[in-house]
């Protein structure tokens, strides 16, 4: 429990994108930590997408949510896509219910779906949804 | 029989109370929260609600409230069972409570859903604040029969 005050959530490089997976129970300052190391790792692996797996993370509060919603944002402006993969159902039913809409983020349901998504350009990627219909 | 050991517990038993000082704290608090629930046996949407509640909530006794405590008790009323969770804080308090409750509304750079959110979460919600003395913020949820 307390080391995981000291620990950061590892993000691993996957050829341009950055997978970030999310596996302990997220306090304030890790998630702080975490929005700082990614717009840093963006930059220096020249990434230009950004894979955040929250399966494992039980709730999404507010706080949570935003650094989600910064991180895509800073990202954007860093020339990086994020794309949130996993999230659990009741953790959405959840969000909607704060009033947590998560703009700007764009979602999959699970990490190949999340990684298509980031290899499909921007508007291509509506095509290809209507095309997989 | 199950109206006799309701009536038995007609208040609270099983109360828990811990700090929150700090962040370390709140993720604690959501534990517990959840295993209360768990073993309750609510189902996994209310437990998420009242966990992001609980977090929620914490989080303001911690960061605007200067710390304080929470209550985890085990209530019973009319034949139900419930979880209900208290915050106290002894810090500022609150000036304007529906400011406060308003969705957007923060004096910290938060999104301002914390207080607003939890309270749609909660299936009860209730908040007492006196300017100079602290905020105490109690939430419940019921087991549907």
């Amino acid at each position: 429990m307390r080391s995981s005050l000291l620990s950061r959530v590892p993000i691993l490089r996957m050829g341009s994108l950055l997978l970030v997976t999310i596996q302990v129970d997220m306090h304030d300052r890790l998630a702080m930590t975490l929005q700082d190391d990614l717009t840093e790792r963006i930059v220096k692996d020249r990434a230009n997408g950004v894979l955040i797996d929250i399966s494992a993370l039980d709730i999404v509060d507010s706080f949570i949510g935003r650094m989600i919603s910064n991180t895509a944002s800073m990202a954007r402006i860093l020339d990086a896509r994020t794309v949130v993969v996993g999230m659990q159902p009741a953790v959405a039913i959840t969000l909607v219910e704060l009033g947590l809409t998560l703009e700007g983020v764009s979602t999959a349901l699970n990490v190949d779906q999340g990684i298509k998504l980031l290899q499909c350009p921007g508007k291509d990627r509506d095509k290809a949804k209507h095309l997989s219909v | 029989m199950l109206r006799e050991i309701n009536q038995m517990n007609a208040t609270a038993d099983d109360t828990t109370v811990v700090p929150l000082r700090s962040d370390h704290d709140v993720v604690s608090l959501r534990i517990m929260v959840r295993e209360c629930l768990e073993s309750f046996g609510f189902g996994l949407i209310e437990q998420t609600k009242m966990i992001t509640a609980t977090s929620e909530l914490a989080r303001n006794t911690v960061r605007y409230g200067g710390g304080g405590e929470s209550e985890v008790a085990v209530v019973s009323e009319d034949g139900r069972r419930g979880l209900r969770v208290s915050f106290v804080d002894h810090g500022p308090g609150i000036a304007n409570v529906g400011l406060a409750l308003t969705d957007g509304y923060s004096t910290g750079n938060g999104l301002g859903l914390g207080l607003s959110g939890a309270k749609r979460l909660a299936d009860e919600f209730d908040l007492k604040t006196e300017l100079g003395q602290g905020t105490t913020v109690v939430i419940t949820k019921w087991k549907p029969f």
